[in-house]
Formats: structure tokens, sequence, C-alpha cells
């Protein structure tokens, strides 16, 4: 069923990644600090969170920039990170491909990991939902998570003080994408990718820039699409899939 | 870290990050796709996804990637709940007081 105006697509978005606020905010200032103690200024920090927006990637930057690595390395391996972006960006095509160019760029620089999944989740949940539904869902997933990643990366690089390792804020990276990722967990299928690409993950994990993670994905997505096939050739004895 | 660094850093990053971002939905736009993308397309947050944590899981960087049973316990609880209930909120919540419990037991 449609939402019943664009106000109530906006607040659903809203809903679905609020609870990542939880985890975006600690994060965030946690990059905060560790930048500045990197050598970063206060506006250094936070034009680099506006702009990537991407704190995993954002890390890896940080990490080889203090072990000295040459420009160019760094570079390379924090974009091996953000590849998985392409794979959300080609992901989301089907559903959004259709909007103006300047939206799909907004679409775009906005694409992050709680937002391709939220939104991806609940076009799954609504077949029925329209191109402008979909958007407005789209930016209201958001609006709970962008701009507090943004301001909380800043707050933390104005506080600039080491926050206690006790706190395990590194932690609140797999526990917001295990939070988001189990739900989605609803077929076979879904299982079977999920399990491959853990396999594969942690078996090529040696592979330089962090390459291990894009053979666990690609041979994930292969599997599930496989027994997507397996299992529709199964339930239609006889009929081509 | 000089300043001239950083700002080739963040400049490289910002634009190859949109980049990628915009690879697919800039380029293909409304053409349609073949049916067998699609179908590899639907398992992409579920296959990418568990790839990127599963190794922050068994070898954390905050113990110098060696095992730390707290960690693996919150990541198990996060996607039990997270299984059972369908409710992020609660995945996270409990995912985090298992952590915070498991440390705290740990010393």
């Amino acid at each position: 069923m449609l939402p019943a105006t664009d106000n109530s697509a906006f607040w659903l978005g809203v809903r679905s990644a609020a609870p990542f606020i939880l985890v975006v905010v600690p994060f965030a200032m946690l990059f905060g600090v560790v930048a500045t103690e990197a050598g970063f200024t206060v506006m250094e920090t936070f034009v680099f969170s506006a702009t990537v927006v991407a704190g995993a990637a954002q890390f890896t930057a940080l990490q080889l920039m203090q072990e000295q690595a040459p420009t160019f390395i760094v570079l390379v391996s924090a974009l091996a990170v953000n590849l998985r972006l392409a794979m959300y960006s080609a992901a989301l095509t089907p559903h959004l491909g259709a909007a103006p160019f300047w939206t799909r760029a907004l679409v775009a620089y906005l694409t992050v990991d709680q937002s391709y999944a939220c939104s991806v989740a609940a076009y799954e949940r609504h077949p029925d939902w329209d191109l402008r539904t979909k958007l407005i869902f789209f930016f209201g997933s958001c609006a709970p998570v962008l701009p507090l990643w943004m301001l909380a990366s800043l707050a933390g690089a104005m506080i600039g003080e080491a926050i206690p390792p006790e706190f395990a804020l590194d932690f609140a990276v797999p526990i917001t994408f295990l939070a988001i990722i189990a739900p989605m967990l609803r077929t076979l299928a879904h299982v079977a990718a999920a399990f491959v690409a853990v396999v594969l993950a942690l078996s090529f994990a040696w592979l330089p820039f962090n390459l291990g993670l894009l053979v666990g994905g690609l041979g994930g997505m292969m599997t599930g699409a496989q027994v997507e096939v397996m299992l529709e050739r199964r339930l239609k004895p006889g009929g081509r899939p | 870290m000089d300043s001239t660094t950083i700002w080739i850093v963040i400049a490289g990053l910002g634009i190859g990050s949109f980049g990628l971002r915009f690879l697919f939905l800039g380029v293909i736009g409304n053409r349609p796709l073949p049916p067998w993308i699609l179908r590899h397309l639907r398992y992409t947050a579920v296959a990418v996804i568990p790839a990127l944590v599963a190794p922050m899981v068994l070898w954390p960087a905050a113990t110098g990637g060696q095992f730390d049973a707290p960690r693996m316990a919150a990541a198990f609880v996060t996607l039990g709940v997270g299984l059972a209930t369908k409710n992020v909120l609660a995945a996270i919540i409990l995912g985090a007081l298992t952590l915070y419990g498991g440390l705290y037991i740990a010393g």
C-alpha cells in the first residue's frame, strides 16, 4: 500500500533509520577525535566527513596517513573500501534510475550503508511503491543519519580529547551492520549469499587494499542469484526459470 | 602531516567516493537492466555487508586482531535478536549491552 502522503513516506524513512543514531553519533565523534589527533584541523575534519561521508573509508585513510603511506596508496585503499558504494548504486538503479539527473546526483551523494539498506529493504517489502514514494523514503532515511554524522565528527574534533578504549566504540560499526542485515535474511537464497560472502571474505582477508571484501561480496551475490534460480526451478517443475 | 597532503586526500576521496556512488545511478539511469543482473543485485546488501563485518568481528582492530569473546558474543546477540524480532533498535541495544556486559565480566 502507498503511504497516504509524502509526509508519511518521509517519516517512514526517518523511523527506519532512527535506531542508527545510537551508533552513528559516538562513531562520528570518535572519528573527529582520531582525526585531530592525527593532525587534522577542525575545519579539515568537518570537510572530510561532509564530502566523503563514509566512516570506514575515512578511518582507513587516517590510519594509512599516520603510517606515512604514500598519498596514492592512501587513496587507492580507502576507495577500495568504498567500492561497495558502486554496488549499492547499481542496486538502487532499478528503483530510482528514472529520477531526474540532479535528483540522482543527490541520491548518489547521500548513498551510505544505512540509507541504502533501509531503502532497499522497504522497496522489497512494498513492491507497489512509485518512484516519488521511493525517493521521499530514501531522503527520509538519510535525515537522522547524515547530518549527525557530519555534526558529531565536528563535535569530536572540537572536543579533541581521547575517548577511553573501554567504550569500545570500534564495535559500533559491526553492531550497526549486523542489525541492518539480520531482518533482510528472509529466504534461503539470502542466507546462502550471506554465508558464502562471510566464508570468502575471511578466506581472502589476506588480499591487499581490502579486496577480500569484494571477493566476498561478489561471491555472495552470485550464490544468492544461483540459489534463487534453483528454488524457482523446484517450485515450477518442467517450467523454464 | 602537512596540510597539502590532507587536502589532496580529502579532495581525492570526496570525488572518488561520489564517482563510485554515481557510477550506475548516473550512467544507467532509466535504461532497463537484464534480469540476470537484477537477480544478482538483489543480494548486494546481504553479501557485501556480512563480508565487511566478518573480519571486524573475528579479528577486531581494537584488540590488535586477537579474538575477543565479548565482541563475538555481542555480534551473535545482535544478529540473533535482529533475526528473531526484525527490530533494528532492539538488536542494537541488546548487542551493545552484551558487549559492555562481556567487557565488564572480562575485566
